[in-house]
């Protein structure tokens, strides 16, 4: 009795994602982000690519971090030699630090502009060119109008896009399809080891369409995200207290 | 095809240009003088001046004694070229080869243009009406060569339009100074009692080139067509140019969008013939007042696809302000390369910064934002963190060197290092803590130091020992003490970046 009231439950879950617009991936086909178990948070466990990343920062160092997590999505998103665009006002990326992450910096276009509104402008002409990996804007903040017609322009041509909030004055809601918040940790080294160690961030993943939001703890790590086991236990934890209560 | 000219002959350039601005003028005499040799000579006279005996050339104070009240203005030297400048970019509407013929006329070669009017009568009527209408004493006439052409403007009695077959005779009864002959040549010839083309066309020419020079012969026979005579052009005829004139002025977005996509048509089709694409372009709206509105697009890579190229000016159509009206559309290509021939692959697609999809949206954004906004960048064979990488404008450019990945960079530089306090520092150790904006930092973990040096031969200055540091949140900077340690100064700590 229980048993089929699950299939039931599961059959109509899946319906649901399929309405929604999800398509379950097809076999083995769909390749993964890289993200490990992070990915299990997603729709059908899959990283949703096509649709607009937000990510919130408050601080410079934020901005770091974040950056820096976006590098390593865009390692796999580029893979196959594809160009990506960075787009934002006062930018202060500096290109020779992808190569850590794995991207020839030469593959990515940066578009310096005046003012949020050509941003916004451009980032919608970028979404909607179907030749590009993936599209990065640097804003201060995003309306939900304005986030629903970035939503809109890539649901058609399947770029992914990246929003960085860099000044987010209140938390209001967007149509983006996940909401992250990266920010920087404390590095570790074996034993008494002087120096700094691997990038580490607190990954938290706090909105996501039709997921279930979490929070990992992520080193980048020889070239690929490495979720620290510890911190793992306790996000699971998190997890299942979420999905009793 | 035979060839046409059109000669304009501007009785009263200077001063139907002075009565159209001074409406006041048209019912006095009035003169334009100068200074030649210590004395005001009367350089240009208006009909009503002329009419009581006034001509160019006329010492002024004779005029004066003519007519009292005789009303004079300074000449300025180059106001007829410019006047006939203007004039004849405004006739550009009739036929693109116009050429300045100083001191008071326009050539135009109209070969293959009268047909657009209706005929050459039509066509030449139009003319004359427009420039009348606009306050010009304007002749003209039609004739297979510049210097009929230019005779029967200023000579001719019967009709303006010589035919092909008529050449001669219409020469023949005209006055010898219809030849555009030098004054001397001419006072010889009226000496001689030749005043009639007719009186000396049949002379052995041997004998005319004795007594008159070869000057006379050469205008004689580009008279009549057997010499061929250059023009200097007021605009060079752009190889690849549509032009698109308008029954009626358009005055509305729609209507320009329309003529923009008809001009792209014609054009793109000429280009991709001839296996060529355009990387720059210039729309020239003529409008009714007069004013030419121009709208220049540029593309990253020749392209002769009419879409894109029609998206690319969509986003300046904004820009064109019709105001009563266009009535005449150029569209032309200034800078045109060859074209890579694109290869429709049947499996795959082209990835990267070869897309043609790509290309096509950085050309939007260029010309929307301008093309600085656009920047990619290269490795470049320093250390200097500034130097490290160049800017390149073009998308296909390969790097040079490999990307080093082997130090430590920021993922964010901060556009110029910004000085920061330390507190204890030590030698060849980063400090214990560093205040950055108010914000005080306590480094628990850091690497270091990479020593950079400035590079003398581009510029003086001390060295640099970078840091990575990592203060007790987890944020991870890089920090840089410039110069040796002394000891005493402490403010010599500067920030650069931000780790990820």
């Amino acid at each position: 009795m229980v048993d089929t009231q699950k299939k039931l439950i599961s059959q109509l879950q899946k319906d649901i994602l399929r309405w929604q617009g999800f398509t379950a991936p097809s076999g083995s086909s769909h390749d993964h982000i890289g993200l490990g178990e992070i990915e299990v948070a997603f729709p059908n466990g899959v990283f949703p690519k096509g649709t607009i990343h937000e990510f919130l920062t408050f601080e410079p160092e934020h901005t770091a971090a974040g950056s820096g997590f976006i590098g390593g999505l865009l390692k796999v998103l580029m893979g196959e030699g594809s160009a990506c665009l960075w787009i934002g006002v006062a930018r202060k990326l500096f290109p020779i630090a992808f190569g850590s992450f794995g991207i020839e910096p030469d593959r990515i276009i940066f578009l310096d502009l005046k003012n949020e509104k050509e941003v916004l402008w451009a980032t919608e002409e970028a979404l909607k060119c179907e030749g590009l990996a993936a599209v990065v804007a640097e804003l201060r903040e995003i309306s939900f109008t304005q986030s629903r017609r970035l939503q809109l322009a890539v649901e058609k041509s399947k770029v992914t896009g990246f929003i960085l909030r860099t000044d987010p004055l209140k938390l209001s809601t967007t149509a983006c399809a996940a909401r992250w918040q990266i920010t920087p940790l404390s590095s570790l080294l074996e034993g008494a080891m002087p120096g700094v160690g691997f990038p580490r961030w607190n990954v938290e993943l706090l909105k996501v369409r039709n997921g279930n939001p979490g929070s990992w703890t992520v080193e980048w790590n020889a070239g690929q995200f490495v979720i620290v086991a510890e911190e793992r236990a306790v996000a699971e934890l998190s997890h299942q207290t979420l999905k009793a209560g | 095809m035979a060839r046409r000219f059109l000669s304009i002959w501007f009785r009263y350039l200077t001063t139907d240009w002075l009565t159209i601005r001074k409406p006041e003028l048209q019912t006095l005499p009035f003169v334009f003088a100068t200074p030649v040799h210590g004395r005001m000579t009367v350089t240009a006279a208006n009909a009503l001046a002329e009419a009581q005996g006034i001509t160019p050339g006329n010492v002024l104070a004779d005029a004066k004694a003519i007519i009292a009240n005789l009303e004079v203005f300074d000449e300025k030297p180059d106001r007829a070229a410019k006047l006939l400048k203007g004039l004849g970019l405004w006739c550009i509407r009739y036929t693109p080869i116009i050429a300045l013929d100083l001191p008071d006329g326009l050539i135009l070669d109209i070969s293959g243009c009268a047909h657009l009017w209706d005929g050459e009568h039509a066509y030449l009527s139009e003319i004359v009406s427009r420039l009348q209408s606009k306050g010009y004493h304007a002749r003209a006439a039609i004739a297979d060569t510049i210097g009929a052409a230019w005779a029967i403007a200023r000579f001719g009695h019967g009709a303006p339009i010589v035919k092909s077959n008529e050449l001669r005779t219409n020469l023949l009864s005209l006055p010898a100074n219809a030849l555009r002959l030098d004054p001397v040549v001419l006072e010889r010839l009226q000496k001689l009692g030749l005043r009639t083309v007719k009186s000396f066309i049949s002379m052995p020419r041997s004998a005319l080139r004795r007594r008159f020079g070869k000057e006379l012969l050469l205008r004689v026979d580009q008279a009549l067509g057997e010499e061929d005579e250059p023009l200097q052009l007021i605009k060079p005829v752009e190889p690849y140019q549509e032009r698109l004139p308008c029954m009626e002025p358009i005055r509305t977005a729609t209507g320009i969008e329309i003529a923009i996509q008809r001009l792209l048509e014609n054009l793109c089709q000429r280009l991709q013939e001839e296996g060529k694409g355009l990387r720059t372009a210039i729309l020239k709206c003529y409008r009714i007042d007069g004013k030419v509105i121009k709208v220049e697009i540029g593309t990253n890579q020749a392209s002769h696809h009419t879409g894109h190229l029609f998206k690319l000016f969509e986003l300046k159509i904004p820009t064109i302000e019709p105001a009563l009206g266009i009535e005449l559309f150029i569209l032309e290509a200034i800078k045109v390369e060859d074209v890579a021939q694109i290869q429709e692959a049947l499996w795959g697609k082209k990835v990267g910064l070869d897309n043609p999809n790509v290309i096509e949206l950085l050309d939007r954004i260029a010309n929307k934002v301008g093309p600085t906004a656009i920047r990619r960048y290269l490795p470049d064979e320093h250390y200097w963190p500034e130097r490290s990488i160049k800017q390149v404008s073009s998308l296909q450019q390969k790097p040079a060197i490999a990307w080093r990945v082997d130090r430590p960079r920021p993922i964010q530089l901060l556009p110029r290092p910004e000085p920061v306090e330390v507190a204890a520092p030590i030698p060849d150790y980063p400090p214990m803590l560093f205040i950055y904006q108010g914000k005080k930092h306590i480094i628990k973990k850091a690497d270091g130091p990479e020593r950079i040096e400035r590079e003398w031969w581009i510029e003086a200055g001390e060295h640099r020992d970078y840091y990575q540091v990592e203060d007790e949140a987890g944020c991870r900077y890089w920090l840089f003490r410039s110069g040796h340690y002394t000891g005493e100064q402490s403010n010599q700590w500067f920030i650069h970046g931000f780790f990820a």
